[in-house]
Parts: structure tokens; C-alpha cells; sequence
């Protein structure tokens, strides 16, 4: 039975899109209808695929395949993996996804292109799951670029303000950028192995077929594509700005699930980069600083969305960090988690500002009271996120300290601050947002309808439990030989002060008022305008966008137009002057011509006088 | 007049069931003859037309190419890729045996791709067509003359018949740019023609070089026996860029381009339609079917270096279309950089990149179609073309944005669409010829999103400018029109292995003749 009627996990979100666009677009409850059908049954088939991988074992990845395209020398397949990676993709994916259609039912309520709305989220999530599903590199690259489109499609949404059209095309744009270096990667690999095929390239890897520099370039290459999607230092800068989109397809696409992408590809290509030491350092590196980083700026953002999206790139960074001191499990189990108690937060966010109408923290306050079922879900994903003990985040994040602390001690140290930072920037989210005294947009604040709690509610627990899963993800992810690390009891409860010192830090500053916050602004105000500015890495690239590719492209417009166009013209018009000159030989006067014709015969004579007596 | 003109019709069609019926009762079908005729029929009916039959002129033009868009899909579906492939629906009557020239038509599995992508176009360009007002027959009659002559061209196996298909093809241009085209519609109906001569002149030198020094005797055109003739290294090497230069110019070739923005911009709608999605791949389909297949030394000794210009033709096509201000003059310049992977893709004589740049003719001529007839329907609403003034369109006209939004992402290479098959096979092609030059093409697909999105964001997405508050959506014959051409991108997009299959029957035979890398 499997993997082949897992075509129907992405096909039955492909045929709603399908469905709503031709025929259901009309009736925008029908679509919702549709769609949700849809993701149902995906996610009760991944559930069925989870609960066989468990009893049957996942050593071996389950293959099916269908000739997608195929010449002299090329061999192209789409098809059909399962194994423990995408198997426990599969039920994140759909998951978070079944649970943010359901609350977009309330959330986008108003909305007149509902229809539309759940026709993108549809293909997303087919897109999505092909790539989790993906059997070769051709076809993780078409899902790539696909659920990129959509991503591109829900952040312009709302297309008919400026935000959001922006936002969107930077979003591709950037992403695009990385996704150069993915597709030179690919063409590499593929070109050499004469293959597109996961399993076949990583014989050829485990063989010894190339050298370890080479596959370091190939993988550093691929990395590119991923820190595109995961937005990773340098290319971090479109995620805050996604935040445009409506609130649901922030907590799915980009908190989830999309921008995980990066991190699952490092992780189904783990043979490629672990064959290469230096890759993976580039890995660890890169994620290590994204976490820190991002966790820096987010301490300083007033949007409550921006703070969770900061916070998004520093959680990648983990992930990132975590497979690059070679602990897939550990990366992926981080991934697991933090879809969903961030998706939690996010929709949390979401009704926070479905109740208030701003995504301005300031503006909020003291709902606490108005809202208790987005308090308290609010808190269970803050303290997740934050590492406490026993939330899920405190499992994920204490095995990525373990390991890195073994290996590298400066990343160690990036880690260990950014998990500080993340505990006192989500308490002075809920400080500001849900506790004092109501702000302007609390006034008339009320609980959100019962389709957004119930997806909260059921995240929060998600959010709780998940954690405990733990040993058994270790064992299904790595094999059933491996032994899991179990929790190391002295290290975890060092650990623990990290976060509790960061929420102390945030009570005492945002409630206790002392030290006074402002106060804190104005006197490290050069720090504080860096961060509140995101270290003008934003001003860097409009910089290089505005005096280099567009001055690039005017010139060479001009060059066009002037100088190859130029010489079009100037060989037309020396045609039509040769002609305008030479009209003045044909005066239709016959001595003219009789002298023309003498005269040239006497120089012929002359030259051939000449000619001769030589 | 009346009497004339009912004389004609009624001569046209006893022609044509004459024809169709001796075929029938011999059952000795003349495909490829049979799609080239229709057009040229329904012209001649169109032709002898009254004026005041305006609107059954777009009628009779719609029911002969319609059969003729059936008949190409039906010879693409007859096509047998088993086996060897090679040179099928094969035709041949001795013309003018004097000087060796011959009526032989077939088509390998390149050809039928071609076959397919003008059908398409030239039905699609007729409903784009719908709205024209002025001289509607003579409008009607030089387009379908073209396409008939384009269609010679893709089936030609005489360099001769060859020739006099592609003189059909281009020389129509001038008339429907300088009557029906718009803004400096003499200068660049003048510019294309006598630019595109210019090339017809390198092509003819190539082809008279090639005649006589075939050493046959008699002396023949017909292609095959010329394929067949090993011509000196040297006179390969003379020779080639003539022919590939001629053909060049047609395929917006750097720095010979110059043509294509002007004459585009300022040809009617389903003009540019066939002239940037059918009549660029002719000069790609000449390079292909006379210079590298005839004269393969010489393709050898000469593309590796014509390939660092298509490098030019991607990126600079790109980086100029970026600061255009007229949708037009982006969508031209865009072509100029797509038809440059066509070129890249020929360059390596390599299986992915020759099956690429076919791939990518017909991607790109569908999209470019798509393109263009947007451009035209909108123009025809908003009477702009400069990107400033557009702004919130999507709001009024979603249909419009959608396949807009369609047309942009196969521009940009987005898989699931055909136009990201193409470019993969190219870079894969250009990687096994040159790493180098593969990742700076490969480079200029961000530069192709850039520019791409820019205009959606502008034009379609963003406040609805208050000028087009009451704007109208495309009505039913523009949407057929646009499902065509949409459908085309995401079929072939979302499964291209029919396509593939069927082009690479053809690259086959291509690469087994000229010798290159696997």
C-alpha cells in the first residue's frame, strides 16, 4: 500500500486548487470547504504513513517513481520517498496546515477572495508535500520553487496595496538569489553523477566517487538555495517583510513549514554535506550567527508579528547550527517542535490582531483578561519557544546546546546568548501585548471565535506533549541501531537558568519598570538604533540595487539605444548620404557622361601604360 | 464586383475539395501540404471578399486556422518517436529539374514541435485579432499568407523551397507593421525588413555556396543529398557564419537584435505574436536545419565562440529590459534574452542543450503569444503602454492579472511551467560545454525574475490608478485565446516528456549527423 497512495497526500490539495479555481471560485465557503477536505485527508494518510513507519521500520526509504521526462542522456523521475525524515514531515506539514485552514475560517471571515485564499493555500500545501516526497534532486528543486511561488502569491494577498506587492516581489527575489547557487549545485551533482536520483548520488558519495573538496563546493552551493528558504544571514532580509501576508499563511509558510525547507533539504542531503568537514562548518557558522543575530534585532521590534519572525530566523539558526555540528536528529527534532508552538504563536498573534486591528505591540496591552484563550495558548507557545522545562522547545533546544557545546565552544556561547535573548524578547511580547493596562487598540478587544481557539487549543497541547516524543524521534530518524542520547539532567539544568534569567530580565524591565526601558534606549542609543535600523543590512542592499544593477541596466539601455541601435541607424543613414551624393552624378546630361566615360578609359590606359612598362 | 468575388471563393474551395477529395480517393494524404494550404486558402477566400464582410472575415480566418492548429496536433500525435524517428510525412514532386529544385517537404520530430507551436500561435493570433477595425481583410489575408510560408519553411527539404518559404514569411511583416502598427510604425516596419534582407542576402550567399560546391552532378538543392555531401573543412569554416549570422539576425542574435524591440513594439498584437513567437524560431530552426546539420565542421570551429555572444543576448537582454518604461519594449527585450538560451542551447551540440533550445523555442513562442496578446488587450482598454501609468490593474481586470502572472512566472523559469524544462536542459547542455558561461546564463534568471515581477508589481498589483476605475475584464474570444496559450505552458510544463520525447526524436538524428557530446 505504500508509498504509492501517498500520490494522494499532494495530489488531493492539487485536484482542490484545481477545483476551486475552475469551478468552486464563486462560493468562497464551498472553496474553504474543499480545501479543508483536502488537507484532512492528506494529513489522516500521513498519520496512517507515520504510525506504518513506526511498526514496519524506516531503515529502508520506500521508492516509487514515474518518468517525468527523458532524452538520449537525461532521465528525469517524479515520485515518491518514504522514509523517517519525510514521513514525520508529512504529519508536520499537514498538521499545521489542517490547523491554520480551519482558523482562517475565522481569521479571513470577512475576506471577499476567500476562494482565492484557499486555492494558493491548497497548492501550497501540494507543492509542499511533493518536496518533503521528492525521490530526486530535479524534483525537490521543482517543489522548491513552487511552494517559493506561493509563498510569493499569500504574501501579496492583499495585491492591491503597496506593502504587500513589495513584499512579495522581495520575497522571490531574494530567495531567487539563493536558489542560483541551489540550481548550479544541482547541475554540478547531476551532470557528474549522470543521475538526478537521491539514492543513486548517495552510492556514488558513500563510494568515495569525488573528492571531499568538490562535494564541499557542490554542498556549500546547495546551501545557498537553503539559506534562501530558511532565510539565513545574508539572505534573512525578505522574511520580516513577508509578514505583509495575512496571519495564517505567516504562521504556516513562514514560521512552519516553508522556510523549514531549507533545513529538511540539509537534512535529506545530510550524506552530501557530511561527507565535506568544511561544509558543514560553513552550515554551523552561518546558522549560528543567524540565530544570535536575528534574536538581537528581534529584542527591539514593536510589531508583534516582525518580533515572532526575527524570532523565526533565530530558531532556524539553530536548526542550521544543529546539522552543522552533524546532529541531524537534533536539527530536525528542533524543526519538529517549533512548527508547532511557532505556528501557535502566530496564530495567537493573529487573533491578538484580529481583535485589535494593529500588529503594533504599543498600541495593545492588558488583554490578558479580554482574550484568555489566546493568553494562556500565548504563554504555553512563549515558554516552548523560550526552552522552559517541560515545554517542547526545552527538549529540542537543550539537545542543539548539548551537541554543539561538544564541539564548538565559541557557537556554543552565540547559542547559549540567543536563547537568553529569545526568553526576554517573548516576555516582553506578553508584558506589552497582554499585560498593564489596555492601550489604545485594546478598547474594544474581544476572545476570538471558536474555529481560531480550537486550532490554538490543539497547538498548545501539541506544544507541550511534543517534547516528549523525544527518544522515539531519535530512534525512527536515525536508525534503529542508534542509540538516542537520553537528557543529560546536570547540563539541562544549567541550561535552564539561561531562559529563566531572560524572563526575569523581561519582567523586571517591562513590569517592574526598573531599569526603565526607554531609559535603557536613550542611553545605549547607538546599540539601539543598530538593531532597531537591523543592522542596515536592508539600506545595504537597496544601496546595491539602486546605484549598481539598475545604474547597470540604465547604462546599458543607453548603450543599446545609442551605440549597437547607433550604428544601425548610422549605416542607414551613410546609405542614404552615399546615395544623395552620388544623385548629383546622374545629371541626364549626355556630354557628362561622354567625358566619364572617356575620362575613365584614359586612366585605364594610363594605369595599364603604367602596369606595363613595370 | 459581387460576381468577381463569388468567382474566386468558389474557384478557392472546388480547389481545395479537388485537392482534399484526390487525396482522399488515392488515400495518399499530403499532411504537411495540407496544413500549409489551409492558411493560404482561407487568405485567398478573405481576399476576394467585400469590405462589408468585415466580420465574417475574422470568421473564415478562425475556421481555416482552427483545422490547421487540429491538423498540427494530429500530425504531433501521428508522429512515431519509436524506432528511428527521423524524417517523416515525407512529400516530394520534381518542379523545376533544370536546376536541380524539387517540392519535398517532411518534417523530423523538431519540425512537428515547430508544427504544433505555429498552429497554436497562428489560431490564438487570429482571436487576438478580433478587435482590428481597419482594412480587416487585407490584415487577415497577409497573416495567413505568412503563416502558410512559415509553415513551408519548418517542412522544406529543398534549400531552394526553403528560401522562397522564408521570403513568404518575413516580406508580409512590412505591410502589417507600416498599415496596422502603432507609435513609429514606418521606421521600424522599414528597419525590420531591410535588416531581416540583410540577413535573407548571408543566408542566399551560404545557400549558392553550398549548391555549387556540392559537387553533385547535376546540381541539386534538395537537403538531403546535400547532407550527404562531405564539404571541405575549409569551405565549412568560410561558409558557416554566413549562414548562422543570416539566420541570426531572425533569432535576435547579439549585437544584431536591434530590430526585434522596435519592429515589436510597433507591430499589431497578433503580429508580434508571430512574429516573436513563431518567426524568431525560424532563424533558431535555420541554424539548426541548414548551418550546424549541413556544414558541422564548421559548426564545430565557430559556436564555441558565437556562444559567449548568446551569453551576451541573456544577461544584457535582461539587465536593458529591467529600465524599459514600455511594456512593450520589456516583453521585446525579454525575447531577446530568451532567444539567447535558444542560441546557447544550439552552441553546445549537446543531447540536453539541442533538446533544450527546441524545448525552449516552443516554451518561448507559446509564451511570448501569451505575452503579447495581454499587451495588446490591455492597450486596447487602457490606449498606454508605459508601466507608470498602469498601476492596480489586477483589481479591474483579474483574469487579465492571472494570465499575466501565468505568462511571467514561465518567463522566469518557474517549474511547473515549460519554460523552466527549457532552460534547465539549456544550462544543463551549457554546464558539459562550459561551466562558466552555464552559470552566468544561469545568472541571468534572477535578473529575469527582477525585471519580470517589477512589471507585475506595477502594472497589475499595487492602489488601482483612479484613471481605470471603470475598465473591463476580457471578454470570451480573448479569454479562449489566452486558455490556449496558457494551457500550452502548464501542460508541457507540468509533463513534458510527450514534448521531450518528441524533439529529442529529432536532436537525435541532429547530433548523429553533426557528431557532439552526449
Amino acid at each position: 500500500m505504500f508509498p504509492g497512495i501517498l500520490a494522494l497526500v499532494p495530489a488531493l490539495p492539487f485536484l482542490a486548487f484545481v477545483v476551486i479555481g475552475l469551478v468552486t471560485r464563486p462560493w468562497r465557503w464551498l472553496s474553504a470547504g474543499v480545501a479543508i477536505a483536502a488537507i484532512s485527508v492528506a494529513f489522516l494518510l500521513s498519520l496512517g504513513a507515520l504510525s506504518f513507519l513506526l511498526t514496519a521500520g524506516a531503515e529502508t526509504p520506500r521508492v516509487v517513481e514515474l518518468t517525468w521526462l527523458t532524452t538520449s542522456t537525461l532521465n528525469a523521475h517524479i515520485g515518491l520517498r518514504l522514509d523517517a525524515l519525510s514521513g514525520i514531515m508529512l504529519v508536520v506539514v499537514t498538521t499545521v496546515a489542517l490547523m491554520v485552514q480551519i482558523y482562517s475560517l475565522g481569521y479571513m471571515s470577512e475576506e471577499p477572495s476567500l476562494s482565492r485564499y484557499y486555492a494558493y493555500l491548497s497548492l501550497f500545501c501540494a507543492s509542499m508535500l511533493g518536496l518533503v516526497l521528492a525521490t530526486n534532486f530535479l524534483q525537490l528543486y521543482v517543489c522548491w520553487e513552487l511552494v517559493g511561488v506561493c509563498s510569493y502569491l499569500l504574501i501579496g494577498f492583499w495585491y492591491d496595496r503597496h506593502a504587500p506587492a513589495f513584499a512579495a516581489k522581495k520575497a522571490f527575489v531574494t530567495t531567487r538569489f539563493g536558489d542560483l547557487g541551489f540550481l548550479i549545485g544541482l547541475i554540478m551533482i547531476c551532470t557528474a553523477a549522470g543521475s538526478f536520483d537521491f539514492v543513486e548520488i548517495q552510492a556514488k558519495v558513500a563510494a568515495g566517487t569525488w573528492t571531499a573538496g568538490w562535494l564541499g563546493t557542490v554542498a556549500v552551493l546547495l546551501f545557498c538555495g537553503a539559506a534562501g528558504k530558511s532565510a539565513q544571514v545574508p539572505l534573512h532580509v525578505w522574511l520580516p517583510d513577508a509578514m505583509e501576508g495575512p496571519t495564517p499563511v505567516s504562521a504556516l509558510i513562514h514560521a512552519a513549514t516553508m522556510v523549514a525547507a531549507g533545513v529538511y533539504m540539509v537534512a535529506r542531503l545530510f550524506f552530501l554535506f557530511s561527507a565535506s568537514p568544511d561544509a558543514m562548518q560553513v552550515v554551523a557558522v552561518i546558522g549560528g550567527v543567524t540565530a544570535i543575530f536575528a534574536a538581537l534585532i528581534a529584542l527591539v521590534q514593536d510589531d508583534i508579528k516582525r518580533v515572532l519572525a526575527y524570532s523565526t530566523i533565530s530558531q532556524l539558526g539553530y536548526m542550521m547550527l544543529a546539522l552543522g555540528v552533524g546532529g541531524m536528529a537534533a536539527g530536525m527534532f528542533h524543526l519538529f517542535t517549533h512548527a508547532f508552538f511557532k505556528a501557535l504563536l502566530f496564530l495567537g498573534a493573529g487573533s491578538v490582531i484580529h481583535a485589535t486591528h494593529t500588529n503594533n505591540m504599543w498600541e495593545m496591552g492588558g488583554l490578558r483578561k479580554k482574550m484568555p484563550w489566546t493568553f494562556w495558548t500565548f504563554v504555553a507557545g512563549s515558554l516552548a519557544l523560550a526552552g522552559v522545562a517541560p515545554f517542547a522547545g526545552f527538549f529540542s533546544k537543550d539537545a542543539i546546546l548539548h551537541l554543539v557545546m561538544g564541539k564548538n565552544l565559541f557557537l556554543f556561547a552565540l547559542a547559549v546568548l540567543g536563547s537568553l535573548c529569545t526568553a526576554f524578547y517573548m516576555t516582553r511580547v506578553i508584558c506589552v501585548t497582554f499585560l498593564g493596562e489596555a492601550r489604545a487598540a485594546s478598547g474594544h478587544a474581544h476572545e476570538s471565535p471558536w474555529v481560531m481557539r480550537v486550532p490554538l487549543v490543539i497547538l498548545a497541547v501539541l506544544s507541550v506533549v511534543a517534547g516528549f516524543w523525544h527518544a522515539g524521534f531519535e530512534r525512527l530518524v536515525q536508525g534503529g541501531e542508534a542509540e538516542a542520547e537520553g537528557l543529560n539532567l546536570g547540563f539541562a539544568a544549567v541550561t535552564q537558568m539561561v531562559p529563566l534569567a531572560g524572563i526575569l530580565a523581561g519582567v523586571m524591565l517591562y513590569v517592574l519598570k526598573s531599569p526603565d526601558p526607554d531609559a535603557l534606549a536613550v542611553r545605549f542609543a547607538p546599540l539601539y538604533t543598530l538593531l532597531k535600523r537591523r543592522f542596515y543590512v536592508d539600506e545595504l542592499y537597496d544601496w546595491i540595487i539602486d546605484r549598481i544593477v539598475l545604474r547597470c541596466s540604465a547604462g546599458l539601455a543607453w548603450f543599446d539605444r545609442h551605440v549597437v541601435d547607433g550604428a544601425v541607424n548610422g549605416v542607414a543613414w551613410l546609405t542614404q548620404q552615399t546615395g544623395t551624393q552620388l544623385r548629383y552624378v546622374q545629371t541626364g546630361r549626355v556630354q557628362h557622361y561622354a567625358l566619364a566615360v572617356f575620362g575613365g578609359a584614359a586612366i585605364l590606359l594610363a594605369i595599364a601604360h603604367v602596369a606595363g612598362a613595370f | 464586383m459581387a460576381a468577381v468575388s463569388f468567382t474566386v471563393i468558389g474557384l478557392v474551395l472546388a480547389a481545395l475539395a479537388g485537392f482534399f477529395g484526390y487525396q482522399a480517393a488515392t488515400a495518399t494524404p499530403f499532411w504537411l501540404t495540407d496544413v500549409m494550404v489551409l492558411p493560404l486558402a482561407g487568405g485567398l477566400i478573405i481576399m476576394a471578399l467585400q469590405d462589408k464582410y468585415a466580420r465574417m472575415t475574422k470568421w473564415i480566418a478562425a475556421a481555416f486556422s482552427l483545422p490547421a492548429m487540429l491538423m498540427c496536433i494530429g500530425l504531433a500525435l501521428a508522429f512515431r518517436i519509436d524506432g528511428a524517428g527521423g524524417y517523416q510525412f515525407a512529400e516530394h514532386a520534381s518542379w523545376t529539374p533544370a536546376l536541380g529544385i524539387s517540392y519535398s517537404l517532411a518534417v523530423d520530430g523538431i519540425g512537428t514541435a515547430m508544427f504544433l507551436l505555429t498552429g497554436v500561435i497562428i489560431f490564438a493570433g487570429c482571436l487576438a485579432s478580433w478587435s482590428v477595425e481597419h482594412r480587416v481583410r487585407e490584415f487577415y489575408a497577409l497573416l495567413l499568407l505568412l503563416t502558410s510560408g512559415v509553415f513551408g519553411v519548418f517542412a522544406a527539404r529543398d534549400l531552394f523551397l526553403f528560401f522562397l518559404f522564408y521570403e513568404v514569411a518575413v516580406l508580409p511583416m512590412y505591410l502589417l507593421i507600416g498599415i496596422w502598427g502603432t507609435g513609429p510604425k514606418e521606421y521600424s516596419a522599414m528597419k525590420l525588413t531591410l535588416y531581416l534582407l540583410l540577413g535573407s542576402a548571408f543566408m542566399l550567399v551560404g545557400f549558392l555556396a553550398l549548391y555549387f560546391a556540392s559537387g553533385v552532378t547535376p546540381l541539386t538543392f534538395d537537403m538531403d543529398t546535400m547532407l550527404k555531401t562531405a564539404y571541405s573543412p575549409g569551405f565549412q569554416k568560410l561558409f558557416f557564419p554566413f549562414l548562422f549570422l543570416g539566420f541570426g539576425i531572425l533569432a535576435g542574435f547579439w549585437p544584431l537584435h536591434t530590430w526585434s524591440p522596435d519592429g515589436h513594439a510597433s507591430a499589431p498584437t497578433a503580429v508580434s505574436m508571430l512574429h516573436a513567437g513563431v518567426l524568431m524560431k525560424l532563424g533558431a530552426f535555420g541554424i539548426i536545419r541548414v548551418a550546424v546539420e549541413l556544414l558541422p565542421i564548421g559548426a564545430h570551429a565557430w559556436l564555441p565562440y558565437f556562444a559567449v555572444f548568446t551569453i551576451v543576448n541573456i544577461t544584457y537582454g535582461a539587465l536593458v529590459a529591467m529600465s524599459q518604461t514600455d511594456l512593450k519594449y520589456v516583453i521585446a527585450y525579454s525575447s531577446v534574452s530568451h532567444m539567447g538560451i535558444v542560441v546557447l542551447g544550439i552552441c553546445t551540440l549537446t543531447d540536453a542543450g539541442l533538446n533544450g533550445a527546441v524545448f525552449q523555442m516552443f516554451s518561448h513562442g507559446i509564451m511570448t503569444g501569451l505575452f503579447f496578446a495581454l499587451v495588446g488587450f490591455t492597450y486596447g482598454r487602457t490606449h498606454t503602454r508605459i508601466i507608470a501609468d498602469f498601476g492596480g490593474l489586477g483589481k479591474r481586470m483579474p483574469v487579465l492579472a492571472t494570465f499575466f502572472t501565468i505568462g511571467g512566472l514561465a518567463s522566469l523559469g518557474l517549474p511547473g511551467l515549460s519554460g523552466f524544462v527549457a532552460e534547465f536542459m539549456v544550462f544543463l547542455g551549457a554546464w558539459r560545454f562550459n561551466p562558466v558561461l552555464a552559470v552566468i546564463a544561469a545568472a541571468g534568471i534572477v535578473f529575469t525574475a527582477a525585471y519580470v515581477l517589477r512589471v507585475l508589481q506595477r502594472c497589475f498589483w499595487g492602489p488601482l490608478n483612479p484613471h481605470f476605475a471603470d475598465i473591463t475584464d476580457a471578454n470570451r474570444v480573448e479569454i479562449l485565446c489566452l486558455t490556449i496559450l496558457a494551457a500550452c505552458l502548464i501542460l508541457f510544463g507540468m509533463y513534458p516528456r510527450p514534448l521531450v520525447s518528441l524533439i529529442n526524436s529529432g536532436v537525435v538524428g541532429v547530433l548523429a549527423r553533426v557528431g557532439g557530446g552526449g
